[in-house]
């Protein structure tokens, strides 16, 4: 089938939400070209399930794309128009499943040697949709925080090496009640702006005591959802036939009760966490990874106002299918390798915060947790510069912002 | 036929008759961007090629990979010279000849004298091709030794299962072996090597490639294959995310490619009349790339992570030289042939003239 084909009863399917929303602009969807339709589908049908910075974004493309005369759809879209599709994929049900079509295009670009031309044509449209469709200012400027190194006694290696070019790196913080202090700060943003999704907690261990008013995600509080999500990947891997692609598709698949998530929960919330397990490489077993893939989704979908991210030490590496096991017995960490992950994690934070509207304007602020070591970004800040004064991290948010 | 392909001007360099001449190439696995390695901040990382390597080397700083980057169809894609399209996590061989059919069908060599060391269970197809004009018996002989070890251990065991990691793209799967793998018996009869020995020695080592080092090593000793091709992956473990681990797995592959360096050197059947080839089959995500997740992933297809470096040391080519121009995976077998006397004729790439 393909996108002129189109009728509304074809969303019967999806969630209400994102039904009610995409009838509104069937006739818009029937002009789009197939290698481009599908990727946007894939959006829509998680329309219940995202983010209000998501959603709006989504309103405002769809909009955007109704408002455009065909000439200017074949004038925007003419790169997705000139890639080459195989009669499968044509004919495969993308309207009910987006992200599988994606996933079957995505290895057809490779393997027809057309993900270059793909990826200029989905880079040109992005840019032109964002000139036409500016990303709106946050209501105040953005705060990001990375807290890392917990439980590392000393370390030989200089921290922040990749940040330090862009800030003021700090050797005389003042440690005492550091990550109370820095979620006061973050709870106090929350109350100050109390936006749905829009103050972020993000921790690699067991959360810290924090104000209900946080959007809060931890990797332990996630134990028993990672151990339910394990037991049915070894299932799943001894199913004869079943490859990589298939349990990629399978995973994808897999909804939060599936996973013991409760009923009546944050169903946007416990969706978020879900994927952060099924569709990040490395987020299952590693925390450090958790973290900072979380982050990046945090970012990425709910553009929050303020994101506090605290990493964990990590367990050591074992083989992948006993580090997937559901042992009892404690893992045995590593702390100095997981400094070095959130490190990295952090550097990452800062480049995803970046990306942002009005990143101009955010701060941000690394803290090596209960020692002296700190850098803080922010525009009134020195690039470059060190200090060894003493100073709380409270001052140090107050001086980047 | 085969020495007539040689161009006189490498004879003339290395003094060496094509029929007596060795070409050992690493790849890896696992792609490696620049900052981690070649890149003034990476350059901790990789002390061995930096200090040891690079001085005795020709460098090409831009190896383009323009084909699918999944590391097993990737690495055919290095080994056949044309891009493959095979699918990445299945056990398919190579659609075309690969530098082993070509070796061994144009020169009349012995299936003893082309060997691969594979690291995980996908690559156990990667000897031979599927094409009509080649294909069974003309290929490399393969080993993989995760599959020895588990084979001699009658399953591994947890004294083991750190050298028995598989694909790191796809953790939870490992490809069921089939094709033409080295059968257990001919540990004894090709690497000379007792079970219990081979087992002994795994215990003292740390990871897959390290295993992997120590079967060529035996190989290099026991057959001494006048082409070996060893594909390196620990540095993989990239795709968990954890940073600290991909450096640890660059830091060991440095090691590792200057000890079988080393090796070359002292092993008399090798010395002298040996070409080293070492690179990456492609580099990683950049991390100023929103699509992906930086070091973590090779799935944007940026200029960054189609674009690594290679090095070529030994026999026949000049120490010290850097070249900045841009060139292809598919050059390395057309180069292999013209240093070996062979005709990649199938291949899509281009003899690296820098090199002969």
């Amino acid at each position: 089938m393909l996108p002129s084909d189109l009728k509304p009863e074809q969303f019967n399917g999806y969630p209400p939400e994102a039904r009610k929303l995409v009838s509104s602009y069937v006739s818009a969807l029937q002009r789009l070209p197939l290698s481009f339709l599908p990727n946007l589908l894939r959006e829509v049908i998680e329309y219940d399930f995202k983010f209000p910075a998501e959603r709006r974004a989504l309103e405002r493309e769809l909009a955007n794309l109704n408002s455009l005369s065909s000439e200017q759809i074949k004038d925007w879209l003419r790169g997705f128009a000139q890639i080459r599709l195989s009669s499968q994929l044509e004919n495969f049900d993308w309207v009910n499943a987006p992200g599988q079509f994606v996933e079957q295009l995505s290895s057809h670009l490779w393997t027809t040697h057309q993900l270059d031309p793909f990826r200029t044509a989905a880079l040109a449209y992005a840019d032109r949709l964002r000139a036409v469709v500016p990303p709106q200012p946050p209501p105040v400027p953005r705060l990001g925080i990375t807290v890392i190194g917990q439980g590392v006694a000393a370390h030989d290696e200089p921290l922040f090496r990749k940040l330090r070019a862009h800030g003021a790196y700090f050797s005389g913080v003042k440690p005492d009640n550091g990550l109370e202090l820095l979620l006061s700060v973050v709870a106090a943003r929350a109350k100050e702006h109390p936006l749905p999704y829009a103050h972020w907690y993000i921790d690699g261990g067991q959360a810290a005591a924090h104000d209900p008013t946080l959007t809060c995600v931890s990797y332990h509080a996630l134990e028993p959802v990672r151990a339910a999500l394990s037991a049915k990947i070894r299932i799943e891997i001894q199913r004869p036939g079943m490859g990589p692609e298939a349990l990629r598709t399978h995973l994808a698949q897999i909804r939060p009760a599936d996973l013991g998530f409760a009923k009546v929960g944050d169903a946007v919330l416990d969706r978020f966490q879900v994927k952060m397990l099924t569709e990040g490489s490395g987020t299952q077993i590693f925390s450090t990874t958790f973290a900072q893939w979380t982050a990046r989704e945090a970012l990425r979908r709910a553009q929050p106002l303020t994101l506090l991210v605290r990493f964990a030490s990590r367990q050591r590496q074992k083989p992948m299918n006993e580090m997937l096991s559901a042992s009892r017995e404690a893992a045995e960490l590593d702390p100095l390798g997981s400094l070095i992950d959130a490190d990295m994690g952090a550097y990452y934070n800062w480049l995803n915060l970046q990306r942002l509207t009005g990143a101009e304007q955010s701060s941000f602020l690394v803290w090596f947790e209960g020692h002296n070591e700190a850098i803080a970004i922010g525009p009134s800040l020195p690039r470059g510069t060190v200090s060894n004064a003493a100073a709380g991290l409270e001052q140090l948010l107050s001086w980047a912002s | 036929m085969g020495s007539s392909l040689l161009p006189a001007c490498l004879f003339a360099r290395t003094g060496i008759p094509a029929g007596k001449r060795k070409v050992v190439v690493i790849t890896f696995g696992g792609g490696a961007r620049d900052q981690e390695t070649f890149a003034p901040e990476g350059q901790e990382y990789i002390p061995h090629l930096m200090r040891e390597l690079i001085p005795q080397s020709t460098f090409f700083t831009q190896m383009v990979n323009r084909g699918i980057l999944g590391h097993y169809v990737a690495t055919a894609s290095l080994a056949t010279g044309v891009y493959e399209t095979i699918n990445n996590f299945a056990s398919l061989p190579p659609a075309h000849p690969t530098v082993f059919e070509y070796f061994r069908k144009d020169l009349k060599r012995p299936a003893s004298d082309a060997w691969v060391v594979a690291p995980s269970n996908g690559f156990n197809r990667i000897g031979e091709s599927s094409h009509r004009s080649y294909g069974p018996g003309l290929g490399a002989k393969v080993i993989l030794p995760k599959h020895l070890l588990t084979a001699a251990t009658s399953g591994g065991g947890p004294d083991y299962e750190h050298l028995l990691r598989d694909n790191y793209e796809t953790p939870f799967h490992t490809p069921e072996l089939a094709g033409s793998e080295f059968e257990l018996q001919q540990l004894g009869m090709m690497l000379k090597l007792s079970v219990d020995d081979f087992k002994a020695h795994a215990l003292t080592l740390s990871s897959p490639d390290e295993l992997s080092v120590y079967i060529v090593r035996q190989l290099m000793r026991q057959q001494a294959p006048s082409l070996l091709w060893i594909t390196m992956h620990d540095i993989d473990i990239a795709h968990a995310g954890a940073y600290s681990l991909y450096i640890d797995g660059i830091r060991r592959t440095d090691r590792l490619c200057a000890d079988l360096w080393k090796t070359i050197q002292s092993e008399p059947e090798y010395a002298g009349k040996t070409t080293l080839f070492i690179l990456p089959d492609f580099g990683r995500d950049s991390d100023d790339d929103s699509g992906g997740n930086g070091f973590q992933h090779h799935r944007t297809g940026d200029a960054l992570s189609r674009t690594t470096w290679m090095m070529a040391l030994g026999a026949g080519v000049r120490e010290g030289v850097v070249f900045d121009r841009p060139m292809e995976s598919t050059d390395l077998v057309p180069t292999l042939g013209s240093m070996l006397g062979f005709s990649a004729s199938l291949a899509e790439g281009k003899p690296i003239p820098e090199l002969l």
